[in-house]
């Protein structure tokens, strides 16, 4: 168990968050790589179901993030987003998923320093919980 | 809820010969005591299978997305509460709705009161002033019908429709002082082990019939998630975790749309309290949005809108 390390998997915004990303890698700031991005062109785009798919597939954390209140390419894309992933998070909580495995953030292009730490938070919030054990779809063995 | 047989067929008559809808939507009686079942009046001579009492829980208003006919309906709070859904969705338009609005009293839970008579079997059951009359081929009781009132109906704050034409009889009073959410409190003050452990005991009869989707007014989508192939999103088979899935996303799904009428619960077939999962989302939206749903006709639902000052404490 010494070796395990967490599987995130993140959602991006392509404007804000997954430039931060880049900026934070032009800056030469060093952040965990336990991240796996995944860009979606907007928080909207995010379905609901994409999160429980992540951790279906035996993610250990899940990270959206997305452009600033009031800065969405789409103008309003992350304000619908808010409202879903408020109640989202909140009834994952409610059925049992722990508080530290699932995050939200706003970042914009030029946050690289937000992104490296974020990423940093996301990563350490689930080690501390260790392997994820919930909502894991097992698969058949084929011998 | 004495009178209301009469009066419905009475306004179904008028409604059919005066050629004002095409159809009349409301329930005829069952076979079995307990169990109504819904009933289209088509015609006069249908009119007078057309029946009330307090075990018409299903909720109506799920057989009116796609018809494009002029539609009477008999509606008691709840179901009138997804009228204002449907419209607000726009699956039915306001002019095609005649709307007979039917004060509520709650209804009856009939699995509380088959498990009273300790596996003897009713024959007919009646009520009158506030008792149930059931009777078998060896027994009689007299029970309280308060007492035996649907989980949702005892905690209703909506007892009178909140849309109609015309009502069948003067409104009666709103429960005060209700506390909607003792249980979900009682959940929320668990640690996340303790709460996954609740809701998996909670659903682990599951068989996956999806009795409550059907039953279900607010599910309409051409393409049900479950049924999606490509991509799938839940399995189909009854894996623990798939179960999950769907009760978890059968209730996001209704997020801000329910009205908490109960049909999935008395339509499952293992009594299963699915409305643990909508009661969390429908305290969450009342608390963070305050909304309720289905109450007021010219208001987006909670989803389809925000607002620039919504909380957003969750995110980093």
């Amino acid at each position: 168990m010494s070796q395990w390390e967490p599987k995130i998997v993140a959602f991006l915004c392509s404007w804000s968050s997954y430039p931060g990303a880049d900026y934070a890698g032009l800056t030469r700031l060093a952040y965990p790589p336990n991240i796996r991005i995944i860009k979606v062109p907007c928080a909207g785009r995010i379905n609901p179901k994409f999160i429980l798919s992540a951790l279906r597939r035996g993610a250990d954390g899940v990270w959206i993030s997305a452009c600033h209140p009031g800065d969405c390419h789409y103008l309003e894309g992350n304000l619908y987003a808010r409202r879903k992933f408020a109640l989202m998070k909140s009834l994952l909580e409610h059925t049992g998923i722990e508080p530290g495995r699932v995050h939200f953030s706003w970042i914009s292009a030029t946050e690289g320093h937000k992104f490296a730490d974020v990423a940093k938070e996301v990563v350490s919030s689930a080690k501390a919980l260790g392997p994820a054990k919930h909502m894991i779809k097992k698969e058949a063995e084929v011998a | 809820m004495q009178g209301y047989t009469e009066r419905i067929q009475e306004a179904a008559r008028r409604l059919l010969a005066d050629k004002r809808v095409d159809v009349v939507i409301g329930f005829r009686k069952g076979t079995v005591p307990f169990m109504n079942e819904p009933f289209l009046a088509k015609n006069l001579d249908q009119v007078r299978q057309l029946h009330w009492d307090g075990n018409c829980g299903i909720n109506l208003a799920n057989y009116l997305p796609k018809r494009t006919d002029r539609i009477g309906i008999v509606a008691k709070g709840c179901d009138s509460r997804n009228i204002v859904v449907h419209l607000l969705e726009y699956q039915i338009k306001r002019e095609q709705l005649y709307i007979l609005g039917a004060p509520c009293r709650g209804m009856i839970d009939r699995r509380r009161i088959l498990a009273s008579l300790d596996g003897r079997d009713p024959s007919s059951a009646e009520e009158k002033d506030g008792v149930i009359k059931v009777v078998g081929s060896d027994f009689e009781v007299t029970l309280d019908r308060q007492e035996y009132l649907q989980e949702n109906c005892s905690i209703c704050i909506h007892r009178n429709p909140v849309i109609f034409d015309e009502l069948l009889a003067e409104p009666v009073p709103e429960q005060q002082d209700v506390d909607r959410y003792p249980d979900v409190r009682q959940v929320e003050a668990m640690s996340p082990e303790q709460r996954w452990v609740y809701f998996d005991d909670l659903i682990k009869t599951c068989i996956r019939c999806y009795a409550c989707r059907n039953a279900c007014p607010l599910c309409f989508c051409p393409t049900c998630f479950v049924e999606e192939s490509r991509p799938q999103w839940v399995g189909k088979s009854i894996d623990p975790t798939d179960v999950r899935t769907f009760h978890f996303l059968r209730a996001y799904h209704v997020a801000g749309r329910c009205t908490d009428c109960g049909a999935c619960e008395r339509a499952c077939p293992v009594g299963i309290k699915m409305r643990q999962f909508t009661k969390k989302l429908e305290k969450d939206i009342k608390e963070l949005y305050g909304y309720e749903a289905g109450v007021i006709s010219d208001q987006r639902p909670p989803l389809d809108t925000y607002r620039p000052d919504d909380p957003q404490q969750f995110i980093k």
